[in-house]
């Protein structure tokens, strides 16, 4: 029976043969590899007509809660400078009111992301100990979970430091909207892909502020280098106590708060 | 805006809508129906149980009719359906999303199918030479022209189907424990992260799968006129049984682990649980979906129950199985977005009964892979009397 088995073998390929056409289907399934090969955004080197070079700039933001008055001119601006659908619920930035009251109470609002500005609290206010609003925008992280979690690389980082959405490539399945701790991206209602804050890239590019610093009545919001040490936004973080949005998580947000308070989320 | 009068304290402004619907409950639990099916097909095959043999076929053919939907609530959630095959030209290989596409391709490819096809290979030509006409012609073609139906290759065939089963395992433990890590590595969101997430689901999976073939069984026997096997029927529900134990002790692992733990989202987390969740969590999914049929199948075994009744009881426990796993998807899914990552506020969510992410595209997704069943059962009867003697 043995010897049966073995005579019929012969009528299969021999292993070489086999070891061989193996090894060339497998590289035959690399093809489309090469023939559908795009440009590689990460690392690259490349500089902009004007002669801006991402790699030269590395880009955070510094945010002085004391300073900020609750405007929303900034949530405005943004919308109008980056096409930010007008309806409530997508935001690239908002502002949020705190307000911390005699009992230990904690009450947080952001109406229409303060597009509109505040009104006055419902609650009584003889018992209110603090007051203030803090803006938050996309953390702009060093180690973003929506980067990592994007399957087709969609999102990515910029030599800069800035984290981007390709909207071409974007398939809108929203996992980088679950991944972000931060609650910073939406799913753009027209496009269908997600959209977030983007240090307004077209501006810095032209070395201009992004919009919400630029309007920003007092200078609440400083946009810089990181990097450079003559740079006010360094010089705002040593003058400072500086704090982040959820260190645990170990996003190493780029957007830097002063005078923080520890209700702040 | 009327959604608004349902959120309570404070989330971030762009987490009012849900992004992951309905559509996205389906998706793991379908693909833990497959993983299920093919688990129970696997220990007939592996620990040779006579008694189950006679599911072996119908739960190879439900993983692959389920299977074959899997990815269809994927594809029908996304913003861009058209661009989803850049997951498999341009993978980002740090996600855990984009490996779906490989891990289904080689479930689907290099495990059910294979499995199948060398299972059915030689009743499929011994079939074909009594048949004529389209059907002749259609069993040829899936045999894929192969006519050896000789002792020898036959022996491979069976050699073939045990390695299978052997990577198969591993591999159905991979496709649902991989839907499990899609939710479990989420570290923003305390509901989904967590390293027992995958484990849960597998064994959810496993339990839903189950109670999936003895329905079917169940359903399919009668309409052909046949007897129900009672000894198979009743080691089905065994295997149920046991792995349901299992299944609830991993779950109540996790929830004791979260309450010791104490993390800082555990307030919004038990208003979720104590609140918005409370229907579908603890009555659905912990009392109907998994003690009452614990309860009754452990009362028809202690007390000897008879077989009608057994019947019965099998028959309600495995559907009260599938609405507590099918609530136990939506409870992970849905529940994980309700509350805010702010950790202070509570949302709510808003199914629509039209359009792509709807119910009703929802229901027939669900519908859908019955229909494939039966096309395949038409062309691979999986019943016993159906195959040829040896």
């Amino acid at each position: 029976m043995k010897y049966k088995v073995k005579e019929s073998s012969k009528k299969l390929p021999d292993r070489r043969t086999f070891i061989q056409t193996l090894g060339s289907s497998c590289v035959l399934l690399l093809v489309p590899k090469f023939l559908f090969a795009r440009e590689n955004k990460k690392g690259a080197a490349w500089t902009y007509s004007n002669g801006y070079a991402p790699s030269e700039h590395y880009y955070g933001m510094g945010i002085d809660i004391s300073k900020c008055i609750g405007c929303g001119r900034c949530a405005n601006a943004c919308k109008l400078e980056n096409d930010v659908p007008r309806e409530p619920f997508f935001f690239r930035t908002w502002v949020e009111r705190y307000r911390i009251f005699e009992d230990g109470e904690v009450a947080i609002d952001s109406p229409n992301g303060a597009a509109d500005g505040f009104k006055p609290g419902s609650a009584p206010e003889k018992n209110l100990v603090r007051n203030f609003f803090v803006p938050k925008i996309c953390n702009q992280c060093d180690k973003p979970p929506c980067v990592q979690v994007c399957p087709v690389g969609a999102t990515f980082k910029t030599p800069d430091g800035v984290v981007l959405v390709d909207s071409q490539y974007c398939i809108g399945c929203r996992y980088c909207i679950q991944a972000c701790p931060y609650g910073a991206r939406y799913l753009h209602p027209e496009k269908r892909v997600a959209d977030k804050c983007t240090f307004c890239y077209h501006r810095i590019v032209k070395e201009k502020l992004p919009a919400c610093v630029e309007v920003c009545p007092t200078q609440a919001r400083i946009f810089g280098e990181l990097e450079k040490k003559a740079s006010p936004l360094v010089r705002f973080m040593r003058m400072n106590k500086i704090s982040v949005l959820k260190p645990s998580l170990n996003t190493e947000p780029k957007v830097y708060y002063a005078n923080f308070d520890m209700e702040v989320r | 805006m009327p959604i608004l009068k349902e959120v309570s304290g404070y989330i971030y402004p762009n987490e009012i809508e849900l992004h992951w619907g309905i559509l996205i409950v389906v998706y793991p639990y379908l693909t833990g129906l497959v993983a299920g099916a093919f688990i129970l097909a696997s220990l007939v095959k592996i620990f040779n149980v006579r008694e189950v043999q006679a599911t072996y076929r119908m739960a190879l053919l439900t993983a692959l009719a389920f299977l074959i939907v899997s990815p269809l609530p994927l594809l029908t959630h996304l913003g861009h359906p058209e661009k989803s095959f850049e997951i498999f030209l341009t993978p980002n290989t740090k996600s855990a999303m984009a490996m779906f596409g490989f891990v289904y391709a080689w479930y689907l490819m290099a495990v059910l199918l294979l499995e199948i096809w060398f299972d059915y290979r030689r009743d499929i030509i011994l079939w074909e030479k009594k048949e004529s006409g389209i059907k002749k012609w259609f069993h040829k073609l899936i045999t894929l022209f192969s006519s050896d139906a000789s002792e020898q290759s036959l022996t491979f065939d069976r050699k073939a189907i045990k390695l299978i089963t052997i990577i198969g395992i591993p591999s159905a433990f991979l496709l649902h424990g991989y839907v499990g890590f899609i939710f479990g590595s989420i570290k923003a969101n305390p509901w989904w992260s967590s390293v027992l997430m995958p484990i849960v689901f597998l064994f959810s999976a496993i339990v839903s799968g189950i109670a999936l073939v003895l329905l079917i069984y169940m359903v399919v026997t009668p309409m052909r006129g046949k007897e129900i096997d009672m000894a198979c029927l009743n080691k089905l529900a065994s295997y149920l049984f046991y792995v349901m134990i299992i299944d609830f002790s991993l779950e109540a692992l996790d929830f004791i682990h979260r309450i010791y733990e104490s993390e800082e989202s555990i307030h919004i987390l038990s208003e979720l649980v104590m609140g918005k969740l409370f229907v579908s969590l603890i009555v659905i999914q912990l009392l109907i979906g998994m003690i009452v049929p614990l309860l009754a199948i452990a009362g028809v075994k202690l007390f000897k129950a008879p077989d009608e009744l057994r019947k019965q009881v099998y028959f309600l426990s495995a559907l009260l199985v599938q609405v507590g796993i099918f609530s136990t998807r939506w409870n992970v899914v849905i529940g994980g977005q309700l509350f805010s990552k702010s950790f202070s506020g509570l949302t709510a969510y808003k199914m629509t009964f039209l359009g792509l992410e709807g119910l009703l595209m929802s229901l027939f997704l669900l519908l859908l892979p019955f229909i494939i069943l039966y096309v395949l059962f038409r062309v691979l009867p999986p019943w016993e009397e159906m195959r040829e003697a040896q």
